[in-house]
């Protein structure tokens, strides 16, 4: 692009600050030029984003649209599609005595989950964030149970938990905490904590590598500097660490919320919902609803679609509150 | 800094499209590989059935019974049969899919409880007239055809009958000081029997075991004992549930009065889903529960420890029922080979394939002749369980999974409130049964 820029020729101040009225011949082909290469820089941007392009209509906006048709149809399992019902799906999904116990539940586990698993992750970080010698050794351990798939973890707890073959249970009662016979997911609170156990377990060491990775991007001279001011640790994490942290910090908690509000795996293969629906999750009744009980798509995408909206919504408020988005404009 | 030529750049466009477009159909290709990936027992490969070969699903705790009969059918005819075995619990979910993707296989059995809800939705092929015209037609029990008869129209035939029985472990009535061939005769004897063994009950055995928390099962082991006592469990048309008579609360009472006996009621009946439900009394640590009669006749031979099988009793002596499940057969709607798939269906119904796959392998035939005259070399036991089905009953009702199977239902929280909790629910609980029927 530097060819088409005019030679420069010697100009008084007043020339360069005030706009001419009229063209030359060599501004105007400036001009032309540059906007003909804009409109190629253009059509090239487009045709290099089109793959995403085509990638995110076809993966994403287009189940979306199916979903919220869905929503507003008669569709059974076995029989398909018999034609339109708004808004009926989504009164029959409020009418469900169940939704507002999946609800209440799904807000219970998130909260829990995250937080048991934030401040851990904050500290495990912090922790193992300098190379010291058995640093390295320490990180992947910590770091192993995140090579594992939630599901199969899922299953190896279940067998843990198990009062016929888990070791678990001769262990916890002999520490007198409960009967030998009774089994760990056979309350709805220790079926909870027993969840929230394993996914702290799965997660930990994964939200431990993302605060570290942020924790290491923050420059060594901060603290230096601090340290020459005469600022103990407790000062520096508080007015160094945590402010600088807070972009990944943000990252984090909505990565944690978002997850634990659409569990499913764990809840699918550990309890099952059990005992007596009291660990349905919200994602869990949109299965329910579609395989289970009612066998209604339906139904089950007038939910899909009441989760997408309010995680837009929780999303947003959350930003806004982490004050992400706004250092950006 | 080199510099790409815009023919170059195009060039590198392209591809990356048509990177992107192979990457969309090979994820597409991995997905519809992966739905549709037979279980590995099922040994199927991707390829359309061959020429004069038809599939069929059916579920894995029938899969015996499945086998001998498709064995069977394959060793005699030139066209075949492949079997394909569904996870109980997947069921439901892998029929869903496939009438969306139109990919039924022509023959599908299905638990008969689940049947009038598929026939409803058009999952079967209307065969009224072919059912109509079969010679057998008369020797059949009804309740497999009458839970695939949708609008006065046949779809199904019976495929595998699976009954309750009441069972006992004779070592353990032995034990405990009872007759040991003198099984419970009334619910009254049951809650005696069972606290007979739990007075000398050893480290892991109980009395009596429940599955508390699967649907099902509960429907398949308590439903008889009011069947037996002269009460029904839901309303003709299936749309009013009526679990909260006197005889179905002294059934809630026994089980009650167990959980509060020392060992009375096994460890885990509170917590039990049903994967594992029928383990303890195979493992001979329980001393008299209802059973799956499928799982008995296994036990008859070489087994640790001597069954007793008597019909499941009420709160009178002398009555005894059954529930009448296992699979029903249908052609589905999609089918595009319905004679080869008749072909197989027609001659399962025939007196000689009942002989030989059910009768002379202890299992329960679904064609009454076989069922009087099949079984003459049968163990006794076998006999006893086969007099119970005339009093068997199936339930129909087109929601009966929603409010009775499902994990959660009503129907579960009803049976673990009687049981197990307060115990002061039970027209409400009923209520909430209803409610779930009784949609549209």
């Amino acid at each position: 692009m530097s060819n088409s820029k005019p030679a420069s020729a010697p100009r008084g101040i007043k020339e360069r600050l005030i706009p001419p009225r009229r063209m030359t011949p060599a501004m105007r082909e400036h001009t032309n030029s540059h906007q003909a290469s804009r409109r190629k820089t253009n059509r090239r941007g487009w045709s290099f984003v089109s793959p995403l392009m085509a990638l995110i209509i076809v993966l994403f906006v287009a189940p979306v649209l199916l979903v919220i048709l869905m929503s507003a149809s008669k569709w059974t399992l076995m029989g398909g599609d018999q034609g339109a019902n708004f808004p009926e799906n989504y009164a029959k999904v409020f009418a469900d005595p169940l939704l507002q116990e999946s609800i209440w539940f799904t807000l219970k586990y998130t909260l829990v989950t995250t937080l048991i698993l934030m401040p851990l992750a904050l500290g495990l970080a912090l922790l193992v964030q300098e190379s010291r010698r058995w640093n390295s050794i320490l990180r992947t351990a910590i770091l192993l149970p995140s090579a594992l798939g939630i599901a199969s973890s899922s299953l190896l707890f279940y067998a843990l938990y198990s009062p016929q073959v888990g070791p678990l249970n001769p262990l916890l009662a002999k520490l007198g905490l409960m009967d030998a016979k009774a089994s760990i997911l056979g309350t709805p609170d220790s079926a909870l904590w027993a969840t929230v156990f394993l996914v702290v377990w799965r997660f930990a060491g994964y939200y431990m590598l993302l605060t570290m990775v942020g924790l290491q991007a923050i420059p060594g001279d901060v603290y230096e500097a601090a340290r020459i001011d005469g600022a103990g640790r407790l000062q520096q994490f508080r007015s160094i660490t945590l402010p600088m942290l807070r972009p990944t910090l943000a990252m984090t908690w909505i990565m944690s919320i978002t997850g634990s509000l659409l569990a499913f795996d764990q809840f699918y293969i550990l309890t099952k919902g059990g005992p007596n629906n009291s660990t349905v999750t919200v994602v869990q009744l949109i299965y329910k609803y579609a395989f289970e009980t009612k066998k209604d798509l339906g139904m089950a995408a007038a939910l899909s679609v009441l989760v997408l909206v309010a995680l837009v919504v929780i999303n947003f408020f959350q930003l806004r509150a982490m004050g992400v988005g706004g250092d950006e404009k | 800094m080199t510099k790409i030529r815009p023919i170059g750049r195009t060039t590198a466009i392209f591809a990356a499209m048509a990177l992107g477009i192979a990457g969309l159909a090979a994820c597409s290709n991995d997905n519809s590989g992966s739905t549709d990936k037979p279980t590995p027992e099922s040994g199927i490969d991707e390829k359309p059935a061959a020429a004069g070969e038809v599939v069929m699903w059916s579920r894995a705790p029938l899969e015996r019974q499945a086998k001998n009969a498709v064995d069977a059918y394959n060793a005699s005819h030139d066209s075949k049969i492949k079997l394909e075995i569904l996870p109980n619990d997947d069921v439901e979910g892998k029929v869903g899919a496939a009438v969306q993707t139109d990919t039924l296989p022509c023959l599908l059995a299905g638990d008969v409880v689940r049947v009038p809800y598929w026939t409803q939705q058009g999952v079967f092929m209307d065969i009224n007239d072919r059912i109509d015209a079969l010679p057998e037609l008369k020797d059949l029990a009804v309740g497999h055809i009458d839970a695939g008869t949708y609008e006065g129209k046949k779809h199904t035939l019976p495929f595998v009958t699976d009954i309750s029985v009441m069972v006992w472990n004779k070592a353990l009535y032995e034990k405990a000081g009872l007759d040991p061939e003198q099984g419970p005769t009334t619910i009254k004897e049951f809650v005696e029997h069972s606290k007979a063994v739990a007075a000398v009950a050893g480290e892991g055995e109980s009395g009596t075991y429940l599955s508390g928390q699967s649907g099902g099962a509960l429907v398949f082991t308590l439903f008889p004992s009011m069947w037996a006592s002269g009460v029904e469990v839901i309303n003709a048309d299936g749309t009013k549930a009526e679990v909260d008579s006197d005889p179905a609360n002294a059934v809630y009472e026994a089980y009650r009065e167990l959980n509060e006996t020392a060992n009375g009621l096994g460890a885990g009946s509170q917590e039990e889903t049903g994967a594992t439900w029928t383990a303890p009394f195979a493992e001979g640590r329980v001393g008299v529960m209802p059973y799956p009669f499928t799982a008995v006749t296994g036990m008859f031979e070489g087994n640790a420890f001597d069954v007793g099988v008597s019909g499941i009793p009420g709160t009178e002596s002398g009555k005894v029922s059954t529930f009448l499940g296992g699979d029903a057969l249908g052609i589905s709607s999609s089918c595009g080979d319905v004679d080869a798939a008749w072909d197989f269906m027609s001659w399962l119904m025939t007196a000689e394939a009942q002989q030989e796959v059910f009768a002379d392998n202890n299992d329960t035939a679904s064609n009454l002749k076989v069922l009087a005259d099949g079984y003459k070399d049968a163990d006794p036991r076998t006999l006893i369980a086969n007099d119970t089905i005339q009093y068997g009953r199936t339930p129909v009702a087109v929601n009966f999974n929603e409010a009775f199977n499902a994990a959660g239902s009503p129907w579960q929280l009803l049976v673990q409130n009687a049981v197990f909790g307060s115990g002061d629910s039970l027209a409400a609980d009923n209520e909430a049964v209803t409610a779930i029927l009784s949609q549209k």
